[in-house]
């Protein structure tokens, strides 16, 4: 059966035709081949998706014929079938997006390079969500850093570099405390697989090498995610890298990091023992709440907008971390459908921010006065994307918040709700700066006259924004999928 | 390069032996410690000693940058190639036993064989390609 192969081809495919780009190099050959690549993915994905809710198994791929445990297994439950929808359906997205984007910031020899190095990161991110082996998952995780840590560096600005090195010594820092935990977990068990992990730790958690792989391999994926105060490499790496590539890693790299801290957190470690016995959700509770409150206060008095959204998004990784912590069923689902929900929203204001860098030429607040006028599309679309951040009920960013906010009373933690409704004045206070600037501010005498920017890229946008609304009403899929790969996480501790 | 008589003798009769140990690890890779990635290393390590002897243009002119920028994916796809084989084959992916239909572990041997040469072209291209960049610096 031709379904029994997606795992595979999902992630196979987009390395081959990585190899595949990088010698072809030609801009127009590559970008196709990488738009009807990542569409490929995107369909398996769906697919798997769909297979797996109707008959509720989850799909088992054995790498080269060895069977799991000792050979790599590729696993697509409800959860990681999620996960592999989202990340398959921005880069497609992006791609389409990004062909005016890319052809103004990036050097006309190194684009079909770039769309190599696009593929690779999607092929490192989807292999992450889809392997079941803690190994493999290390592997991926390098290949689509390093493949985003060059993607970065292809900046326009020559801080782009900088923060690109800064992207990869952290990043860096991050992978290796990944593995050295995964090693001391590896010692004490003799296995890699996940779920068989899981089997084996269950009697000796609570040994001195079981806790510090645990503390190791949650560290390492906090710098990851850029939980606060990890979170330093992200503002940069947001702010000066091309503005396809913010669209793509903040919608998709953080996400699938989270995704993998889930599984180690519930899955391997399970409920019983890791937010039982553990401080583990005290602590991603208080620093959730720090990152929510510093992430937007910072985006309060950044002059540069992508560099105001990249804090806005170290508080939105707050609210998702915070389900990690309410560690109920209600919180959890707020945090998956969030996880869903900022990447699209996030994607979108990241996509109308390009159209502005490329028309205006530059993302500084100053220069953008009356643009609101002159880009009215844009604009909107940016108004629209500010009320879901908002949380605005009929829109996504009230229906993770609303989950988080009844997870948090379902502890009897109303003081967090109470921060929550704090927490959104501050996104309209950063929102609001950039709305009053665009539209009740006059363009200066003597600028340049402005277009709105290319179709491609407002569609895309549009689409994606559009998308804020109609998933604020019917939350089916979001919540739906989210609620039942809640069940296959609570599932392993209970 | 005239002068630095020992080196120049010395080198260029290490070259070859570096080459030749260099493959003893490719193929010692199926039985024992070795394979793709330390071969690559060696042979890119006897490039480099040639190149710090006799210079870099002398060894752009043996594997000149545009050939190496090749290779780097031609390694990846040789790899990915041998999976997208065994998926025509009707197995799953890197499945190398299905590459002989008579005795699986012969397919195993071909598989691991045609995967190791992919990684041995990537890494030492890579590494080379690496030394070209920094040693072409300033020029």
């Amino acid at each position: 059966m031709l379904i029994d192969q997606f795992p595979a081809i999902v992630v196979a495919v987009p390395l081959v035709a990585a190899a595949l780009c990088a010698i072809i190099r030609h801009e127009t050959a590559c970008w196709l081949i990488a738009l009807v690549v990542a569409f490929l993915s995107f369909v398996g994905s769906a697919t798997m998706l769909g297979q797996i809710k109707e008959y509720g198994e989850p799909l088992s791929y054995k790498m080269g014929g060895w069977a799991p445990p000792a050979g790599i297994e590729l696993r697509v439950d409800l959860l990681s079938g999620y996960l592999l929808v989202l990340v398959s359906l921005i880069a497609s997205a992006v791609l389409i997006y990004g062909r005016h984007s890319v052809r103004s910031e990036i050097k006309e020899g190194l684009r079909g390079l770039y769309y190599a190095m696009y593929l690779l990161c999607m092929c490192g991110l989807l292999g992450i969500v889809i392997t079941g082996d803690a190994f493999n998952a290390f592997v991926f995780m390098e290949i689509s850093s390093l493949s985003m840590y060059t993607l970065v560096a292809l900046g326009k600005d020559r801080r782009a570099l900088a923060a690109s090195y800064q992207y990869l010594i952290m990043g860096t820092i991050g992978a290796t405390m990944y593995v050295i935990g995964v090693g001391l977990l590896f010692t004490i068990t003799g296995t890699l697989n996940l779920v068989d992990m899981a089997d084996r730790l269950g009697p000796i958690l609570d040994t001195p090498a079981a806790i510090a792989g645990m503390a190791f391999v949650v560290v390492g994926l906090s710098l990851k995610i850029a939980l606060f105060p990890l979170h330093l490499w992200l503002p940069n790496a947001y702010a000066f890298a091309p503005s396809a590539v913010t669209a793509f890693l903040a919608a998709t790299a953080t996400k699938v990091s989270i995704y993998l801290l889930m599984r180690f957190i519930y899955s391997v470690f399970g409920f019983g023992f890791a937010i039982e016995q553990t401080p583990i959700p005290e602590v991603i509770m208080v620093l959730s709440l720090v990152a929510i409150f510093a992430g937007s206060f910072s985006a309060i008095f950044q002059e540069n907008v992508k560099r105001m959204l990249a804090y806005s998004s170290v508080a939105q990784i707050g609210y998702i971390t915070l389900g990690i912590a309410l560690a109920n069923a209600t919180g959890l689902t707020g945090s998956l459908v969030h996880i869903f929900n900022h990447a699209v929203m996030k994607g979108a204001l990241f996509m109308l921010v390009g159209g502005i860098a490329l028309q205006v030429g530059t993302v500084r607040l100053s220069d953008m006065a009356g643009v609101g006028k002159a880009m009215p599309l844009t604009m909107f679309g940016f108004v629209l994307g500010g009320f879901s951040m908002l949380g605005v009920p009929g829109t996504v960013g009230f229906v993770s918040k609303w989950y988080l906010a009844v997870g948090a009373l379902d502890n009897g933690w109303w003081w967090v709700v109470a921060l929550l409704m704090l927490s959104s004045l501050l996104v309209l206070a950063y929102m609001g700066r950039v709305i009053e600037v665009a539209f009740f501010r006059e363009r200066p005498e003597g600028a340049a006259a402005l277009k709105e920017a290319p179709k491609s890229m407002i569609m895309t946008a549009w689409v994606f924004i559009l998308a804020c609304v109609y998933l604020g009403f019917d939350t089916s899929f979001t919540v739906g999928v989210a609620e039942q790969a809640v069940d296959v996480l609570m599932g392993g501790a209970q | 390069m005239r002068g630095h008589l020992i080196l120049r003798v010395v080198s260029k009769l290490l070259i070859p032996f570096l080459l030749l140990f260099a493959l003893y690890v490719q193929f010692h890779g199926d039985f024992g410690p070795g394979g793709g990635f330390q071969a690559g290393v060696i042979v890119a390590a006897a490039f480099v000693l040639y190149a710090l002897i006799f210079g870099l243009r002398a060894t752009q002119k043996i594997i000149p940058p545009a050939l190496l920028e090749v290779a780097v994916p031609l390694g990846v796809l040789i790899y990915a190639g041998v999976g997208v084989l065994t998926w025509s084959l009707g197995g799953n992916f890197l499945d190398y036993g299905m590459l002989d239909s008579h005795d699986p572990s012969h397919g195993q041997h071909l598989g691991i064989l045609l995967v190791e040469a992919g990684v041995l072209m990537t890494v030492s291209s890579t590494m080379l390609l690496i030394f070209y960049t920094f040693a072409g610096r300033g020029r």
